[in-house]
């Protein structure tokens, strides 16, 4: 492990974990002024995470220990995961521990944990978001799967520093199974995150949300810890995006120090376009009726596998 | 090892006391305390030196040798190689825990005494090691017969059941139907030789005709015994009816001897593989696969629910067995390599943590009294260390990292993913989407785990039984938590695991040795510049941030907490039956999956005084295939029963006019 491995590693780990809340607050920020309402700062998610954990936590009388480790472990899978999405550079040491495979399984930990906690306690509303989540999940994550297959095909390894370096290093065109792809993962990267048309992150209607209604029984400490994790899941959601559709400008070996500076400001950029962008979508669209959701994720699916078939097809 | 005795002789001893610890239960057949302290634990002793013996043979040359037993002229040949190996220490280790698990389960008044029991088990358990063992048809023949009569007898052990009696028949019926396919292989493979040893059918040269009616007959044969779908409807009736050690070793280990002696016929029986042979069990395992994790997924019985899982998941090995077979037609034999490993890796993984949630849902049976998911709820909190080890089995099955699961999903994905070299284009165009249906069920089975586990032990109590519910005794946790060490072993150094499931590789495939790597922590397939695994690091550094967490929340924020009623958006009158039911979790697969479920629904009238909804969920293919061929065989045998006049006159007349037809025939 190289110094500069080392400081990339840790250097990612760290802004994901510490700037994932403030993305969080930009893509709030967006949809306020697009809805012409008068935007909270970015920093709001902050001060909401800095409430939270100053609280007494309150348990449900019959919360099992696991209903307690869940926030951990979600929150400790969101961070690991982080560590091996390159973002900003390529040179990770630890995405030889873990391939994309392993990150699809990574975000599929959380979700069953997340999904169990809520389960935990015995409420109404607890159960129905965890059923739902669980069928998000499991028309989202073969969803992802098949997406980074057709990444993982054109530079031929499941590594993801590889995929971006193989993907970047490529002229700057547009392969057509990545086209397909790309949509998909938009698809997933909405559903995946709770946001607009599959669920909505303000909502207070009980019967229309999913990962709110899941939280409903957390408070303080526990609670700021997930919705920390939720927006850490959108970060990496976004860096994965960029890995597999924008992978230029991350950092390597070859560009040394300066190319991770370099990155740095870059990501950023991405992250505020991206950010942007998805509070346009969500503007956009209006959400949908829970039993439209396995539709509009099969839709993701068979466009990741029509992805995979045209890639197959014209080897491009 | 330096024994006086070859490794082959200390497997076959280890069988043989098997059968001894059996037959010693009959001396006191009533005494419980007699198979429970002394031969149960006897018999996983057994099982861990046979796990030992069986894997320390790895990598060495087989052994073989004739044993002078059996018919005048007929001797068993029995034969010790890498194939064998292991599957002998699978089926050493998981039947030594599940044995331990026994030690301490079985009560009294249970049907079967428990001497007999005693004696029925471990005769299963000799008669599987002889299947793996055995290196002629006809030995292999009678094992597999024992170990299909002992499990049967096994299966109705409450045989005052009427269901159980039943479910106990459809085994058995679909049991028999399948060893007659196999029979009938072992006949097509002997190649007019008329000699039925294993070297004979190795040497014999089958044109390719045949090969393919062996291979399939095998396949069917085979198959049946592991479930695969159309053949599976007696798993998901003979597993929840038989108790629960015995549904863990039906399903952790005795569905692995039907991989094994399709791997053994496909590999090293029949010299040369066809690919086609191969996308017939690729689609066959993907289509197990999927049937089994949506049926899983709706299922209201909790074994009948992991019966179900089960399907799936040797559809996942067949699907692999599959995959093994084209890239060895195409002459692809390090991907087939590959492949082999994640079929084998996925049979170890399977074995350990079926097995495991078996021996789960046992413990909960016995402390509630119920399999029925809507009655359970909560026993989380009566029971932790069932449902702390039982969630090891649960994460596991259902693919997640750092875990034993994912690994061999990983292995699977790896080889579907770069299959791209396939000379027919069209098999390299299915591919893909045969990796999306693995994807798929993967993913529902984490769905299916989620209602599993949910259900039962977390949420409210759904009856006020359950409060009293007792934690397992101590044999059964011991029993358990070496099968939840297995899974954590088996997913935290793959590598170092493969590395003794490579000689499998070599031995079938003849790839040299070595490809897996230089780093005992890390799995990297091929070149490690294609993909790489490590769940040691992983899980290490999962664990480091988890606990700076932990350490940082309390460091930072030290805070009070209090316990107050479940807020559940202000409502107060909360109570268990407003949680989600087992039929509400898989409501959603009811209605995505609806075209593959025989279902009927009955919904009331507005006026009506006492309304009842009723959904049953039926497999499809029990009226499309199964009763339709009952049907036929009733009217086959109707119109045989008409020869039967029940006058010796006529069947006089009958013999009279075979003799006249022989007779016309001979002159």
């Amino acid at each position: 492990m190289t110094p500069l491995a080392a400081a990339t590693q840790l250097l990612e780990v760290l802004s994901a974990t510490l700037a994932a809340p403030m993305f969080l607050g930009w893509v709030n920020q967006c949809r306020a002024w697009l809805q012409n309402r008068r935007a909270p700062s970015v920093l709001q998610p902050y001060f909401g995470l800095r409430k939270l954990l100053h609280k007494d936590a309150v348990l449900a009388e019959n919360a099992s220990p696991l209903f307690r480790a869940a926030p951990y472990v979600v929150f400790g899978t969101m961070v690991v995961a982080a560590a091996i999405i390159p973002s900003m550079g390529t040179g990770l040491p630890m995405s030889t521990a873990a391939d994309g495979i392993a990150l699809v399984g990574l975000l599929a930990t959380a979700r069953m944990f997340l999904s169990l906690a809520a389960m935990d306690v015995g409420t109404a509303f607890g159960s129905l978001g965890a059923r739902r989540e669980m069928m998000v999940g499991f028309l989202a994550e073969p969803a992802l799967l098949m997406i980074l297959f057709v990444a993982a095909l054109l530079s031929s390894t499941t590594s993801l520093p590889l995929i971006a370096e193989g993907l970047s290093s490529h002229v700057l065109g547009v392969y057509p199974s990545l086209a397909f792809t790309a949509v998909a993962f938009v698809l997933v990267l909405l559903a995946e995150n709770a946001r607009i048309p599959i669920d909505n992150p303000s909502t207070h209607l009980e019967l229309t949300m999913i990962h709110e209604a899941m939280l409903l029984e957390y408070s303080a400490r526990h609670l700021a810890l997930m919705e920390w994790a939720a927006a850490l899941k959108l970060f990496n959601y976004a860096c994965i995006g960029f890995a597999l559709f924008l992978p230029w400008g991350a950092g390597n070996e070859a560009s040394g120090p300066l190319g991770l500076l370099l990155a740095v400001p870059l990501l950023a950029i991405k992250l505020v376009v991206a950010g942007a962008v998805l509070a346009l979508i969500e503007t956009l669209s209006a959400k949908l009726r829970v039993f439209r959701a396995p539709e509009f994720l099969a839709t993701a699916f068979l466009l990741a596998v029509l992805g995979l078939l045209v890639h197959l097809l014209l080897g491009a | 090892m330096n024994l006086p005795v070859s490794d082959l002789e200390a497997c076959l001893a280890l069988l043989a006391a098997w059968g001894g610890i059996g037959l010693a239960g009959l001396l006191r057949p009533r005494s419980l305390r007699f198979a429970g302290r002394t031969l149960f634990p006897l018999g996983a002793v057994c099982g861990v030196g046979l796990a030992i013996v069986a894997a320390g043979h790895l990598g060495q040359p087989p052994q073989s040798e004739v044993l002078p037993l059996g018919l005048p002229g007929m001797p068993f040949h029995i034969r010790l190689d890498a194939l064998s190996c292991v599957f002998l220490s699978l089926l050493g280790s998981v039947s030594a825990a599940i044995s331990v698990f026994s030690a301490g389960y079985f009560r009294q008044g249970e049907g079967t005494l428990p001497g007999l029991l005693c004696l029925e088990y471990h005769l299963f358990l000799a008669s599987m090691g002889m299947v793996l063992l055995a290196d002629d048809a006809y030995s292999f023949m009678v094992a597999w017969e024992t170990m299909a009569l002992s499990s049967y007898f096994l299966v109705t052990t409450q045989h005052r059941i009427p269901e159980i009696r039943a479910a106990g028949f459809l085994y058995l019926l679909i049991a028999h139907v399948g060893a007659l396919g196999i029979l009938l292989s072992f006949g097509v493979l002997q190649g007019g030789t008329w000699q039925f040893t294993f070297d004979a059918m190795r040497a014999a040269h089958l044109a390719p005709a045949w090969a393919s009616v062996a291979f399939c007959l095998a396949l069917f044969g085979f198959g049946a015994k592991a479930g695969l779908v159309p053949l599976h409807v007696w798993l998901p009736e003979a597993h929840p009816a038989a108790p629960s050690p015995v549904s863990a070793l039906m399903s952790g280990v005795m569905l692995k001897t039907a991989v094994y002696g399709v791997l053994r016929v496909t590999f090293d029986l029949l010299g040369s593989q066809q690919w086609w042979w191969g996308l017939v069990a690729l689609g066959l395992g993907l289509m197990s696969a999927f049937y089994g994790v949506i049926f899983a997924a709706v299922q209201t019985d909790m074994k009948r629910l992991l019966a179900w899982s089960s399907i799936e998941n040797v559809g996942i090995v067949f699907t692999g067995v599959g995959l093994t077979i084209v890239f060895k037609g195409a002459g692809l034999v390090p991907l087939a390599a590959l492949s082999l490993i994640a079929t084998l890796y996925h049979c170890l993984n399977h074995a350990y943590m079926k097995s495991l949630l078996f021996l789960g849902t046992g413990s909960v049976l016995h402390a509630t009294g119920e399999r029925n998911l809507g009655r359970l709820g909560g026993l989380i909190h009566r029971m932790p260390w069932v449902a702390w080890l039982t969630l090891v089995g649960a994460l596991a099955i259902a693919g997640l990292p750092p875990l034993n699961g994912f690994v061999s999903e990983w292995l699977l994905l790896q080889a579907f993913l770069f299959a791209g070299d396939v000379p027919h284009t069209f098999v390299n165009m299915l591919l893909p989407v045969g990796a999306a249906v693995v994807a798929l069920c993967t993913a529902l089975a984490g769905y299916v785990m989620v209602k599993f586990y949910g259900v039962i032990f977390l949420g409210q109590r759904r009856e006020a039984g359950l409060a009293t519910a007792k934690d397992a005794g101590v044999s059964e946790r011991l029993g358990m938590g070496a099968l939840a060490l297995g899974c954590l072993v088996l997913g935290l150094v793959p590598a170092q695991v493969i590395r003794l499931l490579d000689a499998v590789a070599h031995e079938l495939l003849q790839v040299p040795s070595g490809r897996w790597g230089s780093q005992w922590w890390l799995l990297a397939p091929a070149a490690a510049r294609q993909a790489s695994y490590g769940p040691l690091a992983l899980f290490a550094l999962l664990l480091l941030t988890m606990l700076l967490t932990v350490y940082g929340v309390r460091l930072l924020y030290r805070r009070r907490e209090r316990r107050s009623a479940p807020w559940d958006c202000g409502f107060a009158a909360l109570d268990a039956r407003m949680q989600d039911t087992a039929e509400g979790f898989g409501q959603p697969i009811r209605h995505i999956f609806e075209p593959f479920f025989r279902m009927s629904r009955q919904l009331p009238a507005p006026d009506d005084e006492h309304p009842v909804y009723r959904v049953t969920v039926g497999d499809r293919l029990w009226s499309v295939l199964y009763l339709p061929l009952a049907q036929a065989v009733h009217a086959t045998a109707n119109l045989v029963a008409r020869l039967q006049q029940g006058r010796i006159s006529t069947y006089l007349t009958y013999s009279f006019a075979t003799l006249l037809l022989l007779l016309a025939f001979v002159l």
